[in-house]
């Protein structure tokens, strides 16, 4: 159960990253990620059940996020669409885009085989261990290249303060879309993981993701404060585990897992209150120090 | 001298709540040339912010152009135009990206208006220069070199900015009441390094300022805005005669005109 825990928290660690890379650096939150994450759950299944390698089914679904990236992308900076709105209007096209490629609200992967198959002589859940932790750090090392180029810069200034930006010439519309797109691809990377953990594409499967994908992130930056932007994107990682295991103690606990949605949104919600709470309780500080 | 900017006609109307149009720039006209430095006083609602604006882009004109060194700009965007004009705020956090260090921030200001590639942003290698010109302005930014600038005090983050803007020569130097937000002897103490600072890079710059002393003491040219137009555009021997109960009249009149 641990190890199957750690093996998804890794999983979903993606979809975290993905997250930040608009919600934390450029500032804003992108609703996308509840279209582009199935998306890319169905994009990959409909592709190995056509036969397609799962790492090239993968490719394509990352592909496919970065297309729903960048419709949001123009909506907004183009279009002028509140960012919001923005994501609503893409997330509820999708819905048709993901019945259009699959051609049924549900798709199987039964009898299909998986990329974790390539480590199938792992025991078992460890699979899942290794191409989660392969997939992170190529994710991760290329986001990281990415921030420390004079682009990458100008991008992580555009969400720092965006009047500057413009005033020493950075497209930050520009910006704003490259963030979009690679952030849903990075996204549709992970429903694509899922999918393939899963077993199953659902044209749902993005219902509650920012939650678990907003939970890795604060639950990162409650335990670990003032880090550097690497650090920072492996806390993500850390708070993505926590978040499985937190999860996996609540039903452990006893509860009834129908309702699994309610606890992970009230975990969410107390790690977004710990700062408030540990102000209004007069708390020390039990992990790191107070910001 | 080479004319430098040039606005014609410039005209800014926008539609308040009631559909009535506002005139904020009332076919003003404003030529500046290489080397001025131009102080600009004005009341609230004379213009001023807003023709700075149109000079960097940040809105565009209703109606007039606006001309950059002989190339008219007038629909150009902001960030195009950045490539020449350099802005510092008044509002001390608006001028640094609060959450990247001194030497990321210098390093983005180091890209003024060129292109930014996917290549590594090469920070150690400017380190020394930032370090030096840090130390030049006697304000212990050196030091801070690796603190997000959110960290700094108000006066260090403008002494920043100003570096920022003035670190790849600007055609124009555009100041907005950059000394407003500080207390009175850091504001002083900027004042003077940015006189130093355009002396010694002979730069272009208009200055916004509330302070008539400023206004009377930097620069070579005197404006006076009012109602979206220039009232008054004293040169520099104009200027030398001026006093500050010159100015005090000047915007006492202002006062008890009609209509504002």
């Amino acid at each position: 159960m641990l190890i199957s825990a750690i093996a998804q928290g890794l999983l979903w660690a993606v979809l975290g990253i993905g997250i930040f890379t608009t919600y934390r650096i450029l500032n804003f939150p992108d609703l996308t990620a509840e279209g582009s994450f199935p998306l890319g759950a169905a994009v990959a299944v409909t592709a190995i059940v056509n036969g397609l390698h799962p790492l090239l089914a993968m490719v394509l679904a990352f592909l496919a996020g970065m297309g729903a990236g960048l419709i949001t992308g123009l909506l907004y900076t183009k279009g002028k669409v509140p960012v919001i709105l923005s994501g609503i209007l893409v997330m509820t096209g999708l819905h048709s885009v993901i019945l259009y490629v699959m051609q049924r609200p549900n798709l199987s992967l039964l009898n299909f085989p998986r990329v974790y198959d390539v480590f199938d002589f792992l025991p078992a859940y460890f699979d899942r261990v290794v191409v989660g932790v392969i997939v992170l750090i190529a994710v991760i090392s290329l986001l990281l290249f990415f921030f420390y180029t004079s682009l990458g810069q100008a991008y992580i200034a555009t969400g720092d303060n965006e009047t500057m930006a413009r005033s020493f010439g950075i497209k930050t519309d520009r910006m704003k879309i490259i963030g979009l797109i690679f952030s849903n691809g990075i996204i549709a990377l992970a429903g694509a993981l899922i999918a393939q953990n899963n077993g199953y594409a659902d044209v749902n499967g993005g219902a509650g993701v920012i939650v678990i994908g907003l939970a890795s992130l604060i639950i990162g930056e409650v335990v670990f404060k003032d880090v550097t932007l690497g650090e920072r994107l492996l806390s993500v990682v850390i708070g993505s585990i926590a978040y499985q295991l937190l999860l996996l103690g609540v039903i452990r606990l006893g509860f009834d897992t129908t309702y699994i949605r309610i606890y992970s949104a009230s975990i969410l919600a107390i790690c977004l209150m710990i700062p408030q709470l540990r102000k209004g309780l007069r708390l020390g500080t039990l992990i790191g120090k107070e910001a | 001298m080479d004319t430098l900017l040039k606005l014609h006609q410039a005209t800014k109307t926008i539609q308040n709540e009631s559909d009535l149009d506002n005139t904020i720039l009332d076919h003003l006209d404003l030529t500046i040339r290489k080397g001025d430095f131009v102080t600009v006083l004005g009341g609230n609602g004379a213009g001023k912010s807003t023709l700075f604006n149109s000079i960097t882009g940040t809105s565009l004109l209703t109606s007039g152009t606006v001309t950059l060194s002989g190339q008219e700009v007038t629909n150009w965007q902001e960030e195009k135009r950045a490539k020449y004009i350099s802005r510092v705020f008044q509002d001390p956090k608006m001028g640094t990206a609060p959450r990247m260090t001194v030497a990321e921030n210098l390093l983005l200001a180091l890209k003024r208006g060129k292109k930014r590639y996917i290549l590594p942003r090469k920070l150690k290698e400017q380190r020394t220069r930032f370090e030096k010109i840090c130390e030049s302005i006697g304000n212990g930014l050196e030091k801070h070199l690796d603190t997000p600038t959110g960290h700094l005090s108000g006066g260090q983050r403008q002494s920043l900015s100003l570096l920022m803007a003035t670190l790849t020569q600007p055609d124009l130097l555009l100041l907005d009441e950059h000394t407003a937000a500080l207390d009175p002897k850091t504001s002083k103490k900027l004042m003077a390094l940015t006189d130093q600072v355009i002396e010694e890079n002979q730069l272009t710059c208009l200055m916004i300022t509330h302070r008539m002393e400023d206004a009377l003491v930097y620069g070579n040219r005197l404006i006076v805005m009012e109602n979206g137009k220039i009232k008054l555009d004293l040169n520099k021997e104009e200027k030398a005669k001026l006093t500050l109960e010159d100015l005090f009249v000047l915007f006492e009149e202002e006062q008890v005109s009609p209509g504002i």
